[in-house]
């Protein structure tokens, strides 16, 4: 099954985006080993230098990085995928913030909305 | 890299038709290339002069260095847009033509991708569908170990499924270092494997431009830059 990439954006950025979910989501775990270029793109059913391109932006980041002969893996710094982890919730917060706003709420009505709905999900 | 194709002030008319002024081109190894342009654009006729059918009236064209000849045939797999296969072969038969045909011929290749689309190679031609035969030519074609495949319309009369696994097929299909281009008008559904796009109207080329710089400074997907270049 191709990723679900859309057409008027970048690729390359799309597919960091994915593979940034997929290593804070768990997918990948610290140190685990990245699929070949190849694999990936046909994974992807983007063009190999794509996926080239988003993997060494990926390098260049520090989420990922290569050993001459082995390949690619994930980084082992956990921290580093934590911060990662929260500057992505930061952003998913402040686009339903911005999303809610255009609503017409206000911040505060926002977060009784929010709560009212957690209690609900609970009963 | 090096330099898979070069058109140098390449031009053909008919009687007094221009169909391509003056192009200047130059392709590298390891790019899948969109050849885009509609209708009448000279897309075709640029295929035909790359593979020798035609004759340039002005410039030239260089394959791998060589001149257009048995030299660049050995390196080009060309993807005609219609048919041209004897409808009385089986698909084994034509293996076998290709074999002996071009030595850079993979025959485990085709039989695979074959077994792959659920293809019969004891099938006759003419017992086909349209579409069926199109995959047929496809798998040919991306079965050489070429250095440039020339792929003109090659998704036309296929399934929208059969279109995801056709270029699946292109895509695990060539080495790195093997350049793809494609000409097509389903500029949606190829766009994700381009990296670069050949834009041609009127014989002329109005654009070339990596595809992710494309959706980067403007925002739009290439089909809707195409839409938007070559309206009507």
């Amino acid at each position: 099954m191709p990723w679900n990439l859309n057409s008027d954006r970048p690729i390359f950025i799309q597919i960091i985006e994915v593979i940034q979910l997929d290593i804070v989501s768990g997918k990948y775990a610290p140190g685990d080993k990245l699929p070949s270029v190849r694999d990936l793109a046909q994974e992807a059913a983007v063009n190999p230098n794509t996926m080239q391109k988003a993997l060494a932006e990926l390098e260049r980041s520090g989420l990922v990085f290569s050993q001459r002969t082995s390949g690619r893996f994930i980084t082992e710094d956990t921290k580093m995928i934590e911060d990662l982890k929260s500057s992505l919730a930061k952003e998913k917060i402040e686009e339903f913030l911005e999303n809610m706003q255009k609503l017409g709420f206000k911040k505060e009505e926002t977060i009784t909305l929010m709560t009212e709905t957690l209690k609900g999900e609970k009963s | 890299m090096s330099t898979i194709l070069e058109c140098k002030n390449l031009s053909k008319s008919y009687d007094k038709k221009m169909a391509l002024n003056k192009i200047n081109l130059s392709l590298e190894g390891g790019h899948i290339i969109g050849l885009l342009g509609p209708n009448g654009s000279g897309k075709t006729t640029l295929i035909k002069l790359i593979n020798g059918l035609l004759q340039p009236t002005e410039g030239e064209l260089y394959i791998n260095e060589n001149p257009v000849g048995v030299e660049s045939k050995k390196v080009v797999s060309y993807l005609p847009d219609q048919t041209y296969l004897e409808a009385n072969l089986k698909v084994r038969e034509v293996i076998d033509y290709f074999k002996d045909f071009y030595e850079d011929f993979d025959e485990t290749r085709a039989y695979d991708m074959l077994a792959k689309l659920h293809i019969n190679p004891s099938d006759k031609l003419k017992t086909m569908s349209k579409g069926t035969k199109e995959k047929v030519q496809l798998i040919l074609v991306m079965s050489r170990r070429a250095k440039l495949y020339i792929l003109d319309e090659p998704i036309a009369g296929v399934d929208p499924a059969a279109r995801d696994y056709i270029l699946e097929v292109i895509l695990s299909n060539y080495d790195e270092d093997a350049t793809i281009l494609i000409s097509t008008h389903l500029i949606a559904d190829v766009e994700n494997i381009l990296d670069e796009v050949i834009f041609l109207k009127n014989g002329e080329i109005v654009m070339t431009s990596s595809v992710d710089d494309i959706r980067e400074k403007q925002g739009t997907s290439i089909d809707s830059l195409f839409r938007e270049v070559f309206k009507c």
